[in-house]
């Protein structure tokens, strides 16, 4: 905006941008609220999944235990480790960004991103073992197979909670590489780093809704 | 328009004062735009064309239901035509509806604020409603499979079954769903954060308090029906059986998921034409709108209350007797404040020097209508009488008194009124009178007749009758040419005069006294030229000092 230039002569990297439709204060707080909202959409949106499971795990309890007994825990468990451990990350990540101290808020986003590729990594594993014992949906052993439709219903809800929560998890990445990035090239200081906060929060919900997700179909199944 | 490309700012050098409309004029600067009201009016044209396609998918089955026995449709063509006629009126133009066009523009102006709280993100919530407009249009006139032929609703297993256009559809309705969320999400960011300095909570005009409440139903609901279509596709994809009762999953499921999202809905479709009514009853009454509060309450009650009756739709699908009598008792309760604006609107008018301009008539004409509508919700929610009622032309005439009656008449209620502002032109009030008389005359004409014909026992979606249905299928298809015709006249007389129309709007030509009418019209670029400090309550009409303190 031209007329911008001129007025705020002073603004520098770092500073936060200038918008024309409110202050840099409202602007922080409005992104703020605004993520929290994001994730109230995305808790609702796991909610239907959440619902599915519990009503088909009324119905079919004991194929469910007997289906939910083939995952590994282990491997889930580890999992778990490791998300909240990518939590404490990224808000160690943050309080870094608010004291100015970018280099260290750089390391810790690069880290919690590195913990989110450990996950998948595990994820990964945990697929094949399922794929190569033809309990994946759609496949034709999976369809022949004299396996009970329950049980056949519990994977294909595994497959989808844990699915749709990977693609989160990539989504989660993608945006702290991009605060990531834009820490190291000094767009933020202790006057602005609303995208690492927020970036942040939407991490801890990528966690949380794995804190749900891993009782549930490893555990309580 | 000008036509100089001219991007900077203050006075052009014509002498012309720089508004919204003339400010950068090249298409390019309108297709990146972030302004609330040129993204308000980007949505406003693209559901417009949606309007008028789902309007010819509706003549085009009433015309086939003219007389009895097959005319020109196959059976299967009928259920296509449904099926366009709902997914193109629901999905592209109701939900999006009031919110998207007149929300965008008002809220900001409303509130004092320069624009909504992240302008960008609303321009990328209309380029998702373009994509999934597109993907629903594609897969509705599928030209490599069968039409979508499930009806808006793609209630399972019906569409785990029914042709390969029914993934793209729902993919299209998760697509437009995610641009609805970005929307509310934006609205409330907005409401709570923009606020001019003096707008306090208990002095916002009931439109703003309309859109709030619709906004915190798009944001809490959309993603319910997001999952439940997701889940449908991977049930078509892969085979995860979670709605196919052959693979062990419950359709009545579905059915829940859907109306979780469903119900609440048709509360995003009215409750911003509630809040239009709101703004119109008493500028041209000349009062202070009855009861402030109970309107407000009543706005946040629906959207509650909205969240609480999904299982009325399915009281006939097989759910227990014990859920459906509270959902029957809840779904009575809706009334309540319902009413409650019913009466505020009423009392607002009461001994209040009415003037009849084409706004009001549609204003009026919505609160007689949605009347008829509530009331004759409520003989749907009464559980034997809906055993009867259930699946007939009954709840086809009800539905439509809602949405057209309530939506649509809301909409045209607005657009007459905020006309002047968006364009800084006037029509001619006259023709819009006439044209008001079309639609009202016609809108009764088709649906009225409905109701008996449902309480004759005629059921819905069937592309044929028995011949003692016919001579009031004949009366409703008279009735829905008339309203087509009512609806374009009404139409092309606003866009004749935007711009053909020689008189200029002034800044406030029905003497309100809320915010957007305090600004040139059309608004400048900012919304305002000075900075706003509200200090008046916006309903202070005819008090003895005017504009009184609240």
């Amino acid at each position: 905006m031209s007329h911008s230039d001129s007025a705020h002569s002073d603004w520098k990297l770092g500073d936060p941008p200038i918008v024309h439709h409110m202050d840099s204060h409202t602007a922080y707080d409005a992104a703020r609220l605004g993520m929290w909202l994001f994730l109230a959409t995305e808790i609702l949106l796991f909610g239907g999944l959440f619902a599915a499971y519990l009503f088909y795990h009324w119905m079919y309890f004991a194929e469910f235990h007997h289906a939910s007994k083939s995952l590994n825990w282990q491997l889930g468990g580890l999992n778990t480790i490791v998300l909240l451990f990518s939590s404490y990350l990224a808000v160690m990540a943050v309080d870094s960004v608010k004291l100015g101290k970018s280099e260290k808020a750089y390391k810790y986003l690069m880290a919690t991103i590195g913990c989110g590729f450990i996950f998948l990594i595990i994820k990964a594993f945990e697929y094949h073992a399922k794929y190569s014992h033809g309990l994946f949906p759609g496949m034709d052993t999976f369809n022949s197979e004299a396996h009970q439709v329950e049980y056949k219903m519990f994977f294909g809800l595994y497959f989808c909670m844990t699915a749709l929560h990977a693609f989160h998890v990539i989504l989660g990445m993608g945006l702290l590489l991009w605060a990531a990035l834009k820490v190291r090239a000094g767009h933020f200081s202790s006057k602005y780093y609303t995208p690492v906060e927020v970036g942040a929060l939407y991490w801890h919900l990528v966690d949380l809704i794995w804190i749900y997700l891993f009782p549930l179909l490893y555990l309580v199944g | 328009m000008s036509g100089q490309h001219n991007s900077g700012q203050g006075e052009a050098s014509t002498g012309e004062p720089k508004n919204y409309l003339n400010w950068d004029t090249s298409i390019w600067g309108w297709l990146t735009t972030v302004d609330h009201k040129r993204i308000a009016l980007m949505y406003l044209f693209s559901i417009l064309i949606f309007f008028f396609v789902g309007g010819l998918a509706a003549l085009i089955m009433r015309t086939e239901l003219m007389h009895a026995g097959g005319q020109f449709l196959t059976p299967q063509q009928y259920n296509v035509m449904f099926t366009l006629h709902g997914a193109l009126m629901i999905f592209l133009f109701v939900v999006p509806g009031i919110p998207a066009t007149m929300g965008n523009f008002l809220l900001p102006l409303m509130i004092g604020a320069k624009d909504v709280a992240f302008p960008k993100l609303n321009l990328i919530s209309y380029y998702i409603y373009v994509a999934g407009a597109l993907i629903a249009c594609f897969a509705l006139m599928n030209p490599l499979d069968q039409w979508a032929d499930t009806g808006w609703t793609f209630y399972a297993p019906y569409s785990i079954e029914s042709g390969g256009s029914v993934v793209l559809m729902t993919f299209a309705a998760f697509v437009l769903g995610f641009s609805s969320i970005l929307t509310g999400l934006n609205f409330v960011v907005t409401i709570h954060k923009l606020r001019a300095p003096g707008m306090t909570w208990d002095r916002l005009p009931v439109f703003v308090w309309a859109t709030y409440a619709t906004a915190v139903i798009q944001t809490l609901a959309t993603p319910v029906v997001g999952i439940t279509l997701l889940l449908l596709i991977m049930e078509r994809l892969f085979g995860v059986g979670v709605f196919d009762p052959k693979l062990g999953g419950d359709p009545v499921l579905y059915e829940h998921f859907f109306w979780f999202y469903s119900h609440p809905v048709v509360y995003i479709m009215v409750l911003p034409a509630f809040g239009v009514v709101g703004e119109i009853i008493p500028v041209f009454s000349r009062k202070p709108i009855f009861g402030y509060k109970a309107v407000v309450y009543a706005s946040i009650a629906i959207a509650a209350v909205g969240f609480l009756v999904w299982a009325h739709h399915m009281f006939v699908a097989g759910i227990s007797d014990y859920s459906a009598i509270y959902f029957s008792v809840i779904t009575f309760g809706v009334a309540i404040p319902t009413a409650v604006k019913v009466f505020n609107w009423v009392s607002t008018m009461y001994k209040g020097s009415i003037r009849f301009t084409t706004p009001m008539l549609y204003a009026m004409g919505f609160v007689f209508l949605f009347m008829i509508a509530g009331t004759t919700g409520i003989y749907l929610a009464v559980l034997a009488v809906d055993v009867y009622y259930h699946d007939t032309y009954f709840v086809v005439a009800h539905f439509h008194y809602t949405i057209q009656g309530g939506a649509v008449i809301g909409l045209m209620a607005a657009l007459y009124f905020w006309f002047p502002k968006m364009t800084g032109k006037m029509y001619n009030d006259t023709v819009g009178k006439i044209a008001w008389v079309f639609v009202f005359v016609g809108f009764n004409l088709t649906f009225l007749p409905q109701f008996k014909l449902g309480m004759m026992g005629m059921p819905r979606r069937y592309f044929d009758y028995l011949p003692e249905f016919e001579s009031l299928h004949t009366v409703s298809t008279y009735g829905a040419f008339l309203n087509a015709f009512g609806y374009t006249f009404a139409l092309v007389n606003l866009l004749y005069a935007w711009i053909f129309s020689k008189r200029k709007a002034s800044e406030n030509p029905w003497e309100s006294l809320s915010l957007e009418w305090k600004t040139p019209s059309p608004p400048p670029h900012d919304n305002f030229t000075e900075p706003v400090i509200v200090t008046e309550w916006t309903y202070g009409y005819g008090t003895p000092v005017e504009g009184g303190k609240h």
